[in-house]
């Protein structure tokens, strides 16, 4: 694959993740609205550990915090770690079938909302809604569409 | 990646975000960008008779209003001379800049808006935002293309509010419901009624006096009011308006009695 126009795909394809992350949709879909960018990196770094790594997910998650307006470093921290813990296991996840695939997507989507659900309190003790932790269940469904788009994207 | 957390309390990442930002607003904007297109080509696209009657309507309002004001123009200077008798300061007219809001969603379970200005026009945060009918919220962060504004329904708001009737002072909090602003800290036998106005009481410093807020719903009229639960329903339309006004109230009193005069003038 030509480095170039992989690079091209790669930022393509996490800026969309980021304008989908603040789409305008109704509430009651909103709450629903996974975490697309998270998703999109778990794809890259386990298809190609070697290019997409721990500091492409701390660059877009710095880049997440000051789009969302959220605690400086939060996201960083969550995307850093989750992506580290998919480099560990990227050879057995490219075995997985996709089920298994999406039961391990699941861990790590859980992992992450549970640190900015940390966060979140950290910064105002505020009474978070349970529908905060919708997004990890429709994370987890739409990983399945993240993977066959993504590798279509990939081998294009 | 902890240092970052910790030193974003020191207020000194300000700047850093401020130029990350100018990456992340372009995104804001071309998410936008469908939405405000098809707003305008609906725009375009009305007919004649609705502008028609829409004009016809507006001309109305504006005369009912202009009529208004001719009275307000003789109130407001005798309160001026009313509060140079009582030798007290009158506050100066409030400035304000018209934002658009930016149809994009952050976190569904905030109350937080994003506009079209921010820095370069000079907005900062803590101002105070207003619409055509009320209090809309606070300047939660000003970005330098775009600035984040907190509604006064969001969970971690509250405002200083005042009842018009009779003056009485409480603190309306946010609820996290769209349409809904809880009244906590009000005393048993508390002299509030359902349709009771409630305006800005201006303590606190970041609201100016005298915006409404607010009106009380209905509650049952018990004995012990402090096992009911007051609410109110904001004036501002939140959800609907896509233009809102933000508002740079003077801090600074214009002394209008003889001796305040006579000190502030040597330092000129």
């Amino acid at each position: 694959m030509n480095n170039e126009y992989s690079n091209i795909r790669i930022f393509a394809t996490l800026i969309l993740a980021m304008c989908l992350r603040i789409a305008p949709l109704p509430d009651s879909l909103a709450v629903l609205n996974p975490d697309w960018v998270l998703l999109v990196l778990i794809y890259w770094s386990m298809a190609i550990p070697e290019r997409v790594g721990i500091s492409y997910a701390w660059g877009f998650g710095i880049l997440t915090d000051v789009l969302m307006g959220r605690l400086f470093g939060q996201y960083a921290l969550a995307y850093s770690l989750i992506i580290y813990l998919v480099l560990c296991f990227h050879r057995q996840l490219r075995q997985f079938p996709l089920a298994q695939q999406s039961v391990f997507v699941f861990g790590c989507l859980l992992i992450s909302q549970l640190l900015l659900f940390w966060f979140e309190n950290l910064k105002a003790p505020a009474q978070l809604h349970s529908s905060f932790w919708l997004p990890v269940l429709s994370g987890t469904v739409s990983w399945f569409i993240v993977y066959h788009v993504m590798r279509i994207i990939r081998r294009w | 990646m902890a240092l970052l957390i910790t030193e974003y309390r020191s207020e000194r990442l300000t700047p850093v975000r401020a130029a990350l930002s100018m990456l992340t607003d372009p995104l804001k904007y071309l998410v936008d960008l469908p939405i405000s297109l098809f707003e305008n080509a609906s725009n375009a696209l009305t007919s004649y008779d609705t502008l028609k009657t829409e004009n016809a309507h507006l001309h109305e309002e504006q005369l009912i209003h202009k009529t208004q004001l001719l009275k307000f123009e003789a109130l407001e200077k005798e309160n001026i001379r009313l509060r140079a008798l009582l030798e007290n300061s009158f506050k100066l007219g409030e400035q304000v800049l018209i934002a658009e809001l930016l149809s994009i969603k952050l976190a569904p379970y905030e109350h937080i808006m994003v506009v079209n200005k921010g820095t370069r026009f000079g907005v900062h945060s803590q101002q105070p935002v207003l619409d055509a009918n009320g209090v809309v919220g606070q300047v939660f962060r000003a970005l330098p293309f775009s600035s984040e504004i907190m509604l006064i329904t969001d969970p971690n708001h509250a405002i200083p509010v005042q009842v018009n009737r009779n003056g009485l002072l409480t603190i309306a909090v946010g609820s996290g419901i769209v349409n809904q602003l809880n009244l906590p800290y009000l005393p048993n036998n508390a002299d509030i009624q359902p349709g009771d106005l409630l305006i800005t009481s201006g303590l606190g410093g970041t609201f100016p006096a005298g915006y409404p807020v607010g009106i009380v719903d209905d509650f049952p009229q018990t004995s012990n009011k402090s096992i009911t639960h007051i609410t109110a329903t904001p004036k501002a339309l939140l959800d609907r308006n896509r233009e809102l006004l933000i508002v740079w109230s003077n801090s600074t009193l214009l002394p209008l009695t003889a001796p305040a005069i006579k000190t502030s003038a040597p330092h000129e």
